[in-house]
């Protein structure tokens, strides 16, 4: 069942493209250090607002610090919020759901209107609610993304646990005196995890997305960290003089969320065949 | 019908009521003495406890949300710390300008977006459908700032078309429009390419191409009219979130919108300031949020009854 899975995703060559990209950036993120050809924080101020050359591959920033090595330690950060609130936004989000689905009545009623009300607000405002309670910085912006990525996961596991909880073999196990977590772990998340699996891709990107964008409005992570947002928002400062420190990070963000929705979708198409050429 | 509204309305407050709360809390959470903030550190403690009683500060936390409330319903969001006006006041002199764009946005992306659906949909799994969708998704993926910063070099630096930043003519707002729509184009693109598709497939679509109407009216006529219904509520929800997508766009071309005024507010710690553009931005999403769920209804009267199309 598995292999048939990963077969079908190999089938799919823009979804193997883009996990391969995807694959690059974290490959960038863990050897910066190796990479980079300079430190993030390392000024060169005789060489400042410096365009493209064999030195500078990217140029450089007002106080002459490379862009590309820039953009590698960056990704570390990029990544790392990405990959950090997206598993707590999910395991959070699990449980609620879980509970909600499985306690049902007055429980899942205060659960699920409390994340209406997170989902009635559009993202980043709600990104920007969270930030203004923690203060700014990488811990800070980690926690807002997760909480933002919450109801999300919520919302699907229930969906799906109230499904499970319904299918006759799951009424049988309970007959014969299966406790309640036994169901739940037994039962109700292996038959969420596929669901599970691809919305967690997809929010990668709208983790980075958010954070990034929280970043660039300078009430997420701040500057000198070389987080694509921040730099951004520096760029803004230099497009006039360095287009180039204001071209790259955004490609970046760019490349690295348009990856996660394909190899979302290609995740969906090869766990979900029956979804797929309707 | 009559249900259908009254349970949408309600739902309506109950979200309203839901935010109020939220937003309410969320100030309240803050770390810091507010009264401590405005009166200065060299206040004596009775001058302090003094402001601390103006603002209503000692008494218990359900009264001062009642009071909140209250104010809130009689338009009194409070005065800016920063600006020392009444909070409404500067929100309703920048709203102006961020509807403009934001109702600017939503149509031009709605329009770029079912246009482009529509075409992709017709020629299904031929080229131009692979073209569209790989734009699509790629407006989709942009970060709006990035599209913008990018934009502006172009078109105002490079080609001198567009004015840059500010926004005093009509043509500024050429940029911002532009910028804000393009992530829900890519978005209302891709929803209109799967409705049609949907549509395309249906029987009384079959029977209509088999009369020998000829293909224009079949994709226009039967199918088009039948597949906005779920595009509709895309371009509903898309409207709030590019009300609030404006907070990126006018920091990225310097325009004094609402959005800009929350971020300065956040950046400035200007607290009844941060209350009531959140709480506004929050209020409008909500409010057009339902309006569209009626429209809806209206539209598709399977809806009203409650049998949810599958």
């Amino acid at each position: 069942m598995k292999s048939e899975a990963l077969r079908r995703f190999r089938r799919n060559k823009v979804a193997v493209a883009s996990a391969l990209v995807i694959i690059a950036f974290i490959v960038a993120a863990a050897f910066a250090p190796l990479l980079a050809p300079y430190g993030p924080l390392e000024q060169d101020l005789a060489n400042n607002y410096a365009g493209p050359s064999l030195e500078h591959p990217l140029g450089t920033d007002d106080l002459g610090r490379d862009t590309l090595s820039r953009l590698f330690y960056g990704s570390r950060v990029s990544l790392g919020i990405a990959f950090t609130s997206v598993v707590i936004g999910v395991f959070v989000g699990a449980v609620l759901g879980l509970i909600a689905a499985y306690f049902g009545g007055i429980v899942d009623s205060v659960i699920m209107r409390v994340m209406d009300v997170m989902l009635a607000l559009p993202g980043i405002l709600l990104g920007i609610a969270i930030v203004v309670v923690l203060g700014n910085g990488v811990i800070n912006t980690v926690i807002a993304v997760a909480i933002f990525s919450v109801p999300t996961f919520a919302r699907l596991v229930r969906g799906s646990a109230l499904a499970v909880l319904q299918l006759d073999y799951v009424m049988a196990s309970r007959s014969i005196g299966a406790s309640g977590l036994r169901i739940v772990l037994g039962h109700v998340v292996p038959n969420s995890l596929t669901p599970l699996i691809v919305q967690s891709t997809l929010q990668l990107g709208v983790a980075i997305l958010i954070a990034s964008g929280l970043s660039f409005l300078g009430l997420g992570v701040q500057p000198p960290n070389p987080e694509w947002g921040a730099m951004l928002s520096k760029g803004r400062e230099l497009v006039r003089s360095t287009p180039v420190a204001a071209f790259a990070p955004g490609m970046a963000i760019t490349i690295l969320v348009l990856s996660f929705s394909l190899v979302g979708d290609g995740l969906r198409d090869a766990l979900d065949p029956k979804l797929k050429h309707r | 019908m009559l249900r259908y509204v009254s349970r949408r309305i309600l739902e309506m407050f109950l979200a309203l009521l839901g935010t109020s709360m939220l937003v309410f809390v969320m100030i309240h959470m803050i770390p810091g003495d507010p009264a401590l903030l405005l009166t200065g550190l060299e206040a004596g403690p009775e001058v302090v406890e003094q402001m601390r009683r103006e603002l209503g500060l000692d008494q218990p936390l359900y009264k001062q949300y009642w009071r909140f409330l209250v104010g809130a319903l009689h338009g009194d969001f409070g005065t800016s710390i920063r600006m020392g006006v009444p909070v409404l006041e500067e929100i309703l002199e920048r709203l102006p300008y961020t509807l403009a764009i934001a109702v600017g946005g939503t149509i031009l992306a709605t329009l770029f977006g079912v246009t482009t659906g529509v075409i992709a949909a017709v020629y299904h799994n031929r080229f131009w459908d692979g073209l569209v969708m790989v734009i699509a998704l790629l407006a989709a993926s942009t970060p709006s700032y990035w599209l913008g910063l990018m934009l502006m070099l172009l078109f105002s630096l490079w080609l001198g078309w567009l004015p840059s930043i500010g926004i005093r003519t009509p043509m500024h707002y050429v940029l911002p429009i532009v910028t804000l729509a393009g992530q829900s184009a890519g978005i209302i693109s891709r929803m209109t390419r799967s409705a049609m598709l949907d549509v395309l497939g249906q029987d009384y679509v079959r029977a209509a191409r088999a009369r020998g109407e000829r293909e224009r009216v079949v994709v226009v006529r039967h199918a088009l009219k039948n597949a906005l219904i779920p595009v509709l509520s895309i371009v509903g929800l898309r409207f709030g979130n590019l009300l609030a997508g404006t907070v990126l766009v006018e920091s990225v071309f310097a325009i004094p919108g609402v959005g800009r005024l929350l971020v300065d507010a956040v950046l400035w710690r200007d607290y009844p300031m941060i209350q009531g553009t959140m709480l506004f931005v929050a209020a409008v999403f909500v409010v057009v949020n339902t309006a569209t769920d009626l429209l809806y209804g209206v539209v598709d009267p399977r809806i009203r009854v409650g049998n949810p199309i599958g």
